[in-house]
Formats: structure tokens, C-alpha cells, sequence
């Protein structure tokens, strides 16, 4: 809980540094703050409580997801001083809502009752609206904006009708309640209609197919950097309490829930896959990507009780190559007007190092030994095949072949092709993001279990 | 208070709640000005917040009316950041009929 206090205080110094004049301290400042709000939330590890009438409770879900939340928005925030060089007296702006974002993002894993839950969506959200169309003068950014606004809040809305259907049919937001009436034969019809309508706004938030739509088009127009928020911290934060939220919820319903679940999941690992082998723009393509992600995934629901692991390790392998990724992204496309793969041609002589962390995190994203992405597809499918679902287990492996072909196309295109232009300075703050995030991924490539014990 | 609900029944409640989150729904789904979409949304809000009520009076629990509360502020800084982004879009457009949006495809 401290957690979140320490976060929406920290956006709030951010905003008040705006007006002491000290732009140039902010983002040191929140780098030191946010890795001492990680040093914090860290030392409640196995520590089982809640505050405010079960509002918002501890424990060691919740203390690992908002570590790694915490740690990818160290990662966004270090590479916004870069990216927001050109409207640097905003630059508070940017970074409190970010900060906000955080917020958000904690209180969805770490809540106890529906309304902390609504709230924390919505904190959330919000502030991925006004980073989406942030870039105010160019028309993509704007349309990107409104189309993720008007997806995002006709899909609170649906979460909202559902969790008026579970209050009405238990009489209470509690989670502690909601996870008796799940499991008790009694319950009224519209319970079950609620859970479905959650679960319909959450897949929408996740970006899996049949609803994905959204995401390539606001991918594509949001400013880069919000693009690598909402792949990495957004997606992993929507599957976190997505998980949570049916551990609570989906007692009585099992198989037809689970069906439901496994025909989600092929059908985005396979949309997801097919439709990223004909982009040509990169930020597009990570979102068909993603979308695919997601698919892996949505499988950790088949398996509630045993699963936890190997989704954090999944999210933490997903959001670090993520972060590696956009930071090459960030790099190779500053001052272009598009992301098209033909702005990495010749990226391997351009810059050998940048080009080498793109190829290692497209690597890990497509599940090639050594690098957590492996681990992860490994440790999720194993966990499917606890569950019994042997169809599932194929579709995600000819999948994973699938998904090498169109990161091996950029991957080709740093390497083969002829450079077109100078290589640029790299900006120091970008080696430290890429570096770190990569040797993070590997590292844990290398001692899985430093994070599957942690369950 | 509760006499009413009695007589009426909370089902009807639920009906009439049903039928403004549909209204709403079409509305987003079928019309191409920005302004009455986000009337839609506004109307499957309120339509939740109509449910939300009718149940918690029929529970006799009022943390059903205190989440309206929430509920109606987050709605109201949605549409505050919506607006803002039609403004920008109107700006740079000239005008706000969602079908205009098509840079990005494919």
C-alpha cells in the first residue's frame, strides 16, 4: 500500500518541480525515487496484508507484479529525456503522467475490491489516452488517440456493466465475497453473465483476437514511446489483473470457460502471427506481435493454481525484450516521419551494439534458447499441458516457427542491406536502457529459477 | 424507498438499465459524429450507474450508491481528455466526423 502512496506522491513532486523551475533534475530525480520505491515494495515480499477494509491487499502477487511495473517505468522514464528533447518544457507533463500511469497499474494488481479495480483501470487508461495523442500537430498521433479513446471507454464501460451484474447478484464489491458466490451453487444467473462481461472488457485491454483491431492502428499513430508503454507496462499489467481477477471469479464455470479461453488464445497467436508477416512498419508489426504475446499469454488462465510463475516470468521476459526493442526503435527512427523496416537497413555497420540488442530481444521475443523468451514459451506451454489442453500446446508451437520469419526479416534487413544514410551519435542514456534490459533478460535466460521460486 | 422497488420489482430496473447500455452501445457502433459518440458512452455509464442503485437499495448496502460516485468523476475526466483530443483533431482537420480518421491502415 505504501506503494501507492509513494507513487502518486512522487507524480506530484514531478508536477511541482515544474514550477520551481528545476526541469533539468526531474528525470534524476524520479530515477532515484522510483528505484527507491522499488527497494521499498520489495521488502514487503512475503509479507500478507490489506488496508482500508480489504481495499487494497499485499501479498506476493502483488509485490512482484509492481516490481516489475515499477522497473519498466524506470526503463520509459530514462528514455523519455531524450525523446521529449524537442518539447522539453513539457517534459513534467509526460513523466507525472507516467508516473500516474504506474499508479494506476499497481493499484490494479493490488487490489482487494472492485471499485479499487475500476479505479485503477481507469487511472490507467486515462492517462494512456492523453499519451496516445500527445503529439498534438501530427494527424496521426490525434487519430490514434481517439480511436484508442473510444475503444478504451466503450470497453470500461462493458467491465462496468459487469461489475454492476456481480454486485447485484452478491451484494458486495469484495473480492473475499465474490470468490465464495463463484464457488457456491446458489448463485443468481446474472453473476455468471458480469463474469462474461468482464472478461470481454479485459480481452479488449489485452489486445486478443476477436478483439485486437485497435491495436495496430494505435500502435502505428501513438508517438514511440507511448507505443512502448502500452506493449510492455499496459499489456503486462491488463494480463496481471486479468489472472488475479479470475482467480476470484470463475469458480463454478470451468470447461465452457475454458474453451472460451483456448479458442481466444489460437485464434490470437494465429491472426496475431499471419498478419505480422505482411507489415512493413515495425511499431505495426510489434503489435501483431503482441497481440500474439497475448495469445501465450491468456493460456496461464487455463492452469489458476499453478500457472503464477511462469506468467510473471513470461510478462518479465515479454516486457524487458519489449523495452530493448522499442529503445533500437527509439534510436533508428528519431526525426523520421515513419517506422518502416527500411530505416534499420544497414543498422549492423551503422551501429554494431544497437544492432546487436535488436537482434537479441526479436531473438527472445521469437523464443530462441538462451534468451528468456524460450524459458517463458517453455515454462507456459508446461504449464498447459498440466492443465491437459495437448491442441493448445501444438497451435503455440507451430506458432513460435511462424513468428521467426517476420523478426528474422528485420533482423536481415540490419544485416544485408546496404546502409542509406550516417550512422548518428548514440545518446548515452539509450546504451544503459538497452543494455540493462538485455542483460536482465539473458540473465534470467540463464537462472530461471530466480523467479519461478518466487512463487 | 424500498416499497417501491417492492412493487416494481428490481428486474425492471435491470431491463430498463439493459436497454440504455444497448441504446449506448448502437450508438457507438452505428453513428460517425464524435460528439454523439461520446453522448453514447456517457449513456452506458449512466445506464450502469441506474443498475448500480436499483441494487443497492434492493440490497439495503450503500456501497453500491458510493461507487456511482466513482464512477460518475471517472467519467466525467474520460470525456474531459475525449473532448480534448476531438479539439486537436478538429484543429488540424476541420472536422470531427470519424470517418475522416483513415491515415492508418493495413
Amino acid at each position: 500500500m505504501n506503494t501507492l502512496i509513494a507513487i502518486a506522491v512522487l507524480g506530484v513532486i514531478c508536477l511541482l518541480a515544474e514550477i520551481f523551475n528545476l526541469r533539468k533534475a526531474i528525470v534524476p530525480v524520479m530515477i532515484v525515487g522510483l528505484l527507491a520505491i522499488l527497494g521499498m515494495t520489495m521488502t514487503d515480499f512475503g509479507v500478507t496484508e490489506s488496508h482500508y477494509n480489504n481495499m487494497i491487499v499485499v501479498n506476493n502477487f502483488t509485490v512482484t507484479f509492481s516490481s516489475l511495473f515499477i522497473v519498466l517505468t524506470i526503463f520509459l522514464v530514462t528514455l523519455s529525456h531524450n525523446f521529449y528533447q524537442e518539447q522539453a518544457t513539457k517534459i513534467s507533463d509526460f513523466i507525472s503522467i507516467k508516473l500516474f500511469l504506474l499508479a494506476g497499474a499497481v493499484s490494479m494488481v493490488s487490489f482487494g475490491n472492485l471499485a479499487m479495480f475500476f479505479l485503477g483501470i481507469e487511472v490507467l487508461s486515462i492517462a494512456l489516452y492523453i499519451l496516445a495523442g500527445s503529439d498534438r500537430l501530427n494527424m496521426k498521433s490525434n487519430e490514434a488517440g481517439m480511436k484508442y479513446f473510444l475503444m478504451g471507454s466503450f470497453a470500461s464501460g462493458i467491465i462496468l456493466f459487469g461489475i454492476a451484474l456481480i454486485y447485484g447478484a452478491v451484494g458486495s464489491f469484495d473480492m473475499e465475497m465474490i470468490y465464495q458466490a463463484s464457488n457456491s451453487a446458489t448463485t443468481v444467473d446474472w453473476f455468471y453473465i458480469g463474469v462474461s462481461m468482464i472478461t470481454v472488457g479485459m480481452l479488449f485491454k489485452i489486445a486478443t483476437v476477436p478483439f485486437h483491431f485497435w491495436a495496430p492502428d494505435v500502435y502505428e499513430g501513438a508517438p514511440a514511446l507511448t507505443t512502448a508503454t502500452m506493449s510492455t507496462l499496459a499489456k503486462v499489467t491488463a494480463m496481471a489483473t486479468f489472472f488475479k481477477l479470475n482467480m476470484a471469479m470463475n469458480g463454478n464455470m470451468k470447461f465452457e470457460y475454458e474453451l472460451v479461453i483456448v479458442i481466444v488464445s489460437i485464434a490470437s497467436m494465429t491472426v496475431g502471427n499471419i498478419m505480422a508477416l505482411r507489415q512493413n512498419n515495425i511499431k505495426r508489426m510489434l503489435a501483431f506481435s503482441g497481440i500474439s504475446h497475448a495469445g501465450f499469454m491468456v493460456m496461464a488462465l487455463l492452469n489458476l493454481e499453478n500457472a503464477t510463475g511462469s506468467l510473471f516470468y513470461y510478462t518479465v521476459a515479454y516486457g524487458l525484450a519489449g523495452i530493448a526493442a522499442f529503445t533500437v526503435i527509439l534510436y533508428a527512427c528519431k526525426g523520421k516521419d515513419n517506422e518502416d523496416i527500411e530505416n534499420f537497413n544497414g543498422l549492423g555497420k551503422r551501429s554494431p551494439l544497437m544492432a546487436m540488442i535488436l537482434t537479441a530481444s526479436l531473438l527472445s521475443m521469437a523464443g530462441i534458447p538462451i534468451f528468456s523468451g524460450f524459458f517463458a514459451k517453455f515454462f507456459i506451454l508446461n504449464s498447459t499441458l498440466q492443465a491437459g489442453w495437448l491442441i493448445l500446446v501444438i497451435a503455440g508451437v507451430i506458432n513460435s516457427m511462424i513468428a521467426v520469419y517476420y523478426y528474422f526479416r528485420v533482423i536481415s534487413a540490419m544485416y544485408t542491406k546496404e546502409a542509406t544514410e550516417e550512422a548518428q551519435k548514440v545518446p548515452f542514456e539509450f546504451y544503459i536502457v538497452a543494455v540493462v534490459a538485455m542483460g536482465l533478460n539473458i540473465a534470467i535466460g540463464l537462472f530461471p529459477s530466480v523467479l519461478m521460486d518466487l512463487f | 424507498m424500498e416499497t417501491i422497488l417492492k412493487e416494481i420489482g428490481v428486474e425492471t430496473y435491470l431491463y430498463l438499465s439493459a436497454l440504455l447500455f444497448s441504446i449506448g452501445v448502437f450508438g457507438i457502433l452505428l453513428r460517425r459524429n464524435a460528439i454523439i459518440m461520446f453522448m453514447s458512452i456517457e449513456i452506458m455509464l449512466n445506464a450502469v450507474n441506474l443498475m448500480l442503485v436499483a441494487f443497492s437499495t434492493f440490497h439495503q448496502d450503500a456501497s453500491g450508491q458510493v461507487f456511482v460516485f466513482f464512477s460518475m468523476a471517472v467519467a466525467a475526466a474520460e470525456v474531459a481528455v475525449g473532448l480534448a483530443i476531438l479539439v486537436s483533431i478538429f484543429r488540424n482537420h476541420g472536422s470531427i466526423d470519424i470517418d475522416n480518421l483513415k491515415n492508418l491502415k493495413g
